[in-house]
């Protein structure tokens, strides 16, 4: 581990430094807004958004690079691509509850299959694995901005509007009930989660990083009873994971994506089955 | 009594994806009327009483509640589901679960020591302000029950809708119940959902059967053939020491509303 401090100080492989930058801000709004996300449980909700990303990501390379609009970034069609499948979704889920997995799954594949579709006709070598399993080399100094900023609003909105959300997610009728427009609510959330995803899309990429959503909020869930300590909870593992993820990969020379991921994956694991255990021994003694 | 009344339903019909669910339902319920809904699983009662809270629009007909349509008095009633429909994992707590009742007169940002003192007063009610801060999840049934209760309570409805608050929890909440149901009669409407026939009888004015059709019997006229009629199967009649149903008693009283 001293290895990867003295790395860190190194002003020579910065992209290591913003990596953790990244890990560390972006799991405020990664624990935060997967807490909803499994509580509310819209994992495949998330999952759809993530992957639509990449429709997004390879049409703005292809504006920008072969149709010259320099100003339409890959960033920008990603941000576009997660809030418009964000609010399908939501409308869909909303208006038409019968057939919502259908959507989910339609919109899941066909972004990916729009996403290949432009970076083929992108001009020079586009790697499709950096965007799908996410490559640290691509962070930059206007991401950590881009991320700090998400942070500042998902936090915001969460303190300032805990009690609609919190009733949005528990109880939808209850809360029509009281005058709450829950759809408006519910949109809002999706519309989190969808800039939430993007912006730690660079980091673990597009297929691993609803894992990174929301295996840090359901090992939080196992140990906490009240939403809000859920949140913080999932928030510092969120961090723990990214750090630890990146310090192996920096050591090893493996990649930083799946190391973060397999942290995660192995705690949420380990942290099931003691659960399970103590459980156990409470009902028996 | 010129009264605007509290409930009013006139001809109104549901149907779920074609099929009928409620027809020709015509319902005045005065203020302060204690009234069972009562009938076959399926029959209709939780669908009613969504209709009133204004949650389902009715394919046909006109709902009222107090002169104006229900969207409109929203926060004069009080509904109290049943507490099967909660994701047993959530983690809410019971202080949460009953503020979220005055989530309409509230701005948003975090609870108040005003807001936390009102949930504690309406959880006193039922007997639940030790709980206050234990999570939703790891109550029973009953006490469940109850925390729903308050939290229809939190907003002061004048009326009350309450969906099988016996149903699913564990014996010993019907005295419990049934002597905070007592207390609230005095002053509010109450439309109670139930299987347990007899449950509150000896509390409840009239019996709202409902089988697709709505009926509404006198409870002096509940006897063992208009339940069969009502259930289109024999049910054993509960009774309770304190239930003065009288099995034979004539049906002259019966009125369609």
């Amino acid at each position: 581990m001293g290895e990867f401090l003295l790395a860190l100080r190194n002003p020579d492989i910065a992209f290591l430094r913003y990596a953790l930058i990244a890990g560390v801000l972006g799991s405020v709004a990664f624990g935060t807004m997967g807490t909803y996300v499994v509580t509310k449980r819209i994992s495949y909700i998330a999952g759809a958004i993530a992957h639509s990303v990449l429709g997004g990501i390879g049409a703005g390379l292809y504006l920008q690079i072969r149709a010259g609009i320099t100003w339409f970034t890959p960033m920008l069609g990603a941000v576009l691509a997660a809030l418009a499948s964000g609010v399908i979704i939501g409308l869909v889920s909303l208006y038409a509850r019968q057939r919502e997995d259908t959507v989910i799954g339609a919109l899941w594949a066909i972004g990916m299959a729009v996403g290949l579709l432009f970076l083929s006709r992108v001009p020079g070598y586009v790697e499709p694995m950096s965007y799908l399993f996410g490559n640290i080399l691509m962070i930059s100094r206007t991401d950590l901005i881009a991320i700090a900023v998400l942070d500042g609003a998902v936090i915001t909105l969460t303190i300032l509007y805990y009690d609609r959300f919190l009733a949005v997610c528990f109880d939808e009728e209850y809360a029509r009930l009281r005058g709450i427009h829950v759809s408006l609510f519910y949109l809002l959330l999706l519309c989190l989660v969808a800039l939430t995803v993007v912006l730690m899309v660079t980091v673990v990429g597009i297929v691993m990083v609803i894992a990174l959503l929301t295996l840090p909020a359901a090992v939080a869930g196992l140990f906490s009873r009240f939403l809000w300590k859920m949140m913080i909870f999932s928030s510092l593992l969120c961090m723990v994971f990214s750090i630890f993820g990146l310090g192996i990969s920096y050591i090893y020379d493996l990649p930083t994506g799946s190391n973060i991921i397999l942290v995660a994956g192995a705690v949420y694991i380990l942290s099931v089955m003691a659960s399970f255990l103590l459980r156990r021994r409470r009902a028996y003694t | 009594m010129d009264e605007v009344p509290a409930i009013e339903l006139q001809d109104v019909g549901f149907s779920y994806n074609g099929v009928p669910v409620l027809e020709k339902v015509n319902l005045s319920i005065g203020r302060e009327e204690f009234l069972s809904v009562v009938g076959p699983n399926g029959g209709g009662k939780t669908t009613l009483l969504k209709i009133i809270l204004g949650l389902l629009k009715p394919s046909t007909g006109r709902v009222r509640v107090f002169g104006a349509p229900p969207e409109r008095n929203r926060e004069r009633m009080g509904y109290m589901p049943q507490h099967t429909q909660f994701d047993p994992q959530f983690p809410v707590s019971v202080m949460d679960v009953v503020l979220m009742g005055n989530l309409g007169s509230r701005r948003g940002g975090p609870y108040s020591r005003r807001d936390r003192d009102e949930g504690c007063r309406v959880l006193d009610q039922v007997d639940m302000c030790g709980q206050s801060r234990n999570s939703f999840s790891s109550l029973s049934g009953g006490q469940r029950q109850r925390v729903l209760l308050a939290r229809a309570l939190i907003s002061e409805p004048e009326i009350l809708l309450l969906d099988e608050p016996t149903a699913n929890v564990d014996v010993g909440i019907e005295s419990k119940l049934d002597r905070i149901l007592k207390n609230l009669k005095k002053h509010m409407t109450i439309l109670m959902v139930t299987h347990d026939l007899g449950f509150v009888t000896h509390m409840v004015e009239s019996v709202i059967c409902v089988n697709r059709k709505v009926v509404v019997h006198p409870t002096s006229s509940l006897n063992g053939k208009l339940i069969h009629e009502l259930y289109e199967t024999d049910m054993r009649m509960v009774q309770h020491n304190r239930v003065t149903l009288r099995e034979n008693s004539k049906r002259e009283g019966r009125r369609r509303g």
